[in-house]
């Protein structure tokens, strides 16, 4: 699905990642752990195509691409999604008017037709319902005056209308209350199949208990220093940070 | 009259000199009010960037560049050329270089409602004409007071609403530079209500400088509400002075939408005469190219309990420039005024302008007035937000811009307007 080798990336003089490796294969659900500031949002950023960074080093590969090569949005149209950390509010565009743009172009790339508005709505209320988002917020501007768990919310409903092939979810689960958290959570199970992957970017076992990773990757300084299976993050709910930053802090 | 070469105003002078040698004599305007417009022409000077609200404007230097001569070689126009700038659901009103055309003009009989030219208004009748545009205050007016042609007075008689839009077609067109003079006058007498809409246009290969002067009386508890449309083209230099009074009671309401023209000034001056009236002026523009939109507006506070709104919007594209100038007025005695203004504007190159220069002038204790304007760039995080969801670049922007522009179509009633104004609008996107 996407290979990541030896990524770095700076912004101005500071380099923020500093050698990412990482092979997500189909099917597989990676979560992405680590303290404040290691670089976790940069690498989704990254990957996603925002242009205030330089990768200076290293190559990234999806589906056979050269994802690095693509702008942000033939990046989204071969099937990355990224649900932003801060979700953006653009005020005079409607959530439902945005959705039907992005569809259709990526349908357009694929050299398939428009969707009908009678398909288009069905799906709009089909996966409206998977996240329980309320029908009223589909018809809003994009994430204006959203409550924080309004946002996440509709990040996954964004991401269950545009069926991406991986999806990475930074820190989805922060600002969700208990029952937004399982909500969301299901709805992100829901989506998942044996041709499709995610990347959960987050800070609690809490999530990963609905959402259960393969494979859990602590970055840190903007290296990934250790993998391993879903235990390594219930080990880090028990022993937090300390150890690895003692570890890895020479390495600086 | 003797004309005095007068270095200092050589592009006046010259103007003067060809205008007055090319135009007939103006038959509704008395004699004296002539000379002294020239006069105070003569005096001032067509306004340069040396004159405080023509900093951004030179409209001396237009005239100097392009206009050095003027051959006033106007064309006739047919049925054909206007049928498609007609609003469908309005009655159509047609102005060809200044003048009144009936013949062009859809013929309609509406209760309350008159159309006519300018000479044909009874003496009595006369002396409202440049009771708001006064010739001893502004240079262009006087130059249009010296040189208008026969325009167009419309009247709604009191007590009449006037069931559907009137729309005025101001249209120039020349075989080789012609200088308009357009002139009208809108009376909405007391509790009569209307909706116009001006249209301004240039049809054929000749340059203009259109200098329009509209004189708006809104009477006690009437209302008027009033779209300005203008798309002129890139041959098109105009300046268009609006002089509004409104009355007890009266609600007068414009909207602005400039989407051509290489160079638009606007003048839109409301005296708010009485008490508990209100006004609401609101304006869009898009510039792209070398084009200059510079819209002045002037609140004039006179009595208590009124109110004014003013929402201005712009994007500015390529090496264009956008201006905003707002004056608002509160005299002593307008009490519990309350007058709001913003200005919003997006820069799409670095190469791009925009000028925003508020003026509050308040001399009454009790009032509330706000005012704000920003000036950005396209929303970045936006726009990559966009692009995160297979939007492209371009759709994205457009998004963005549409978004931006919005709260200002949304206030075009007239959906064939509305349309007419969208299209264009993306189209210059
Ligand atoms: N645009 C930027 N300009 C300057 N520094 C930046 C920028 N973006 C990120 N950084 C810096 O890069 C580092 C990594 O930030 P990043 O947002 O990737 O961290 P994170 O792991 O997602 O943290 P968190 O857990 O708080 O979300 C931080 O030190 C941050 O300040
Ligand atoms: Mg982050």
């Amino acid at each position: 699905m996407i290979s990541i080798k030896n990524l770095h990336a700076s912004i101005g003089d500071k380099e923020i990642l500093r050698g990412i490796n990482l092979e997500v294969k189909a099917g597989e659900v990676h979560a992405i752990m680590g303290p404040n500031g290691s670089g976790k949002s940069t690498l989704s950023s990254v990957l996603a195509g925002r242009e205030d960074y330089e990768v200076t080093e290293g190559e990234v590969t999806f589906n056979g691409k050269n994802l690095l090569e693509l702008p942000a949005e033939d990046r989204a149209r071969e099937g990355l999604f990224l649900a932003f950390q801060y979700p953006v509010e653009i005020p005079g565009v409607s959530n439902i008017n945005f959705l039907r743009t992005a569809l259709n172009e990526i349908r357009a790339y694929h050299g398939q037709e428009e969707m009908t508005a009678k398909d288009f709505l069905a799906l709009v209320k089909d996966k409206s319902k998977l996240v329980e988002l309320d029908s009223k917020l589909a018809s809003r501007s994009v994430n204006e005056g959203f409550s924080g768990g309004e946002k996440k919310r509709n990040e996954i409903f964004q991401m269950a209308m545009l069926n991406p092939k991986l999806a990475i979810l930074d820190e989805t689960d922060s600002g969700l209350d208990i029952d937004a958290l399982r909500i969301v959570a299901t709805g992100v199970n829901k989506l998942k199949s044996k041709d499709n992957a995610t990347i959960v970017i987050t800070h609690y076992q809490r999530l990963l208990d609905y959402i259960v990773p393969d494979f859990v990757h602590i970055l840190y300084k903007g290296r990934i220093v250790k993998s391993g299976g879903k235990e390594l993050a219930l080990e880090l709910e028990a022993k937090g940070y300390d150890e690895i930053k003692k570890e890895f802090e020479i390495a600086d | 009259m003797s004309l005095v070469v007068d270095n200092k105003s050589a592009v006046t002078q010259n103007l003067l000199e060809q205008l007055q040698k090319k135009s007939g004599k103006i038959a509704f305007m008395p004699d004296a009010e002539i000379i002294s417009a020239i006069r105070y022409l003569e005096d001032k000077g067509i306004p340069n960037n040396k004159h405080e609200d023509y900093k951004y404007c030179n409209i001396e230097a237009v005239l100097r560049k392009e206009f050095k001569s003027v051959e006033q070689s106007f064309n006739e126009l047919t049925n054909a050329d206007i049928a498609p700038l007609k609003i469908d659901e309005a009655i159509n009103l047609v102005v060809v270089n200044g003048v009144y055309n009936e013949g062009l003009s859809e013929k309609m009989i509406v209760k309350g409602l008159t159309v006519k030219s300018l000479n044909e208004l009874s003496s009595s009748e006369k002396n409202i004409l440049s009771s708001q545009a006064k010739a001893d205050t502004d240079a262009l007016i006087a130059l249009n007071t010296a040189f208008s042609a026969n325009g167009l007075f419309l009247q709604v008689d009191k007590n009449n609403v006037i069931p559907m839009p009137l729309h005025v077609i101001y249209v120039n067109s020349g075989n080789a530079n012609i200088v308009a003079n357009t002139r009208s006058f809108i009376n909405v007498q007391a509790n009569a209500q209307a909706t116009l809409i001006e249209s301004f246009y240039n049809i054929g290969s000749a340059k203009v400088f259109s200098n329009f002067v509209s004189e708006k009386c809104v009477g006690e508890n009437a209302k008027l509400i009033c779209y300005t449309f203008q798309n002129e083209g890139p041959l098109s230099y105009s300046v268009n002075t609006n002089q509004v009074k409104i009355g007890k009671y009266s609600n007068y309401n414009n909207t602005t939408m400039t989407l051509s023209g290489e160079l638009v000034r606007n003048n839109h001056n409301v005296v708010l005469a009485d008490s508990n009236c209100e006004a609401h002026l609101n304006g869009l523009f898009i510039t792209n190219g070398t084009q200059q939109v510079d819209n002045h507006t002037l609140i004039d506070h006179q009595m208590p309990n009124c109110e004014s709104n003013e929402l201005y919007k712009g994007i500015a594209k390529d090496r264009s420039t956008g201006t905003f100038n707002g004056k608002i007025f509160v005299r002593k005695d307008a009490q519990k005024t309350n007058a709001y203004q913003s200005s919003k504007n997006i820069l799409m190159s670095d190469d791009a302008t925009i000028n925003t220069k508020p003026q509050l002038e308040i001399y009454a204790d009790d009032v509330k007035c706000s005012h704000g304007t920003s000036t950005g760039k396209i929303d970045t995080e936006a726009l990559f937000y966009l692009k995160a969801r297979g939007i492209g670049e371009e759709s994205a922007r457009k998004l963005l811009l549409q978004a931006f522009a919005q709260e200002l179509i949304d206030k075009i009633e007239i959906p064939s307007l509305q349309e007419r104004v969208l299209h264009l609008f993306e189209k210059a996107l």
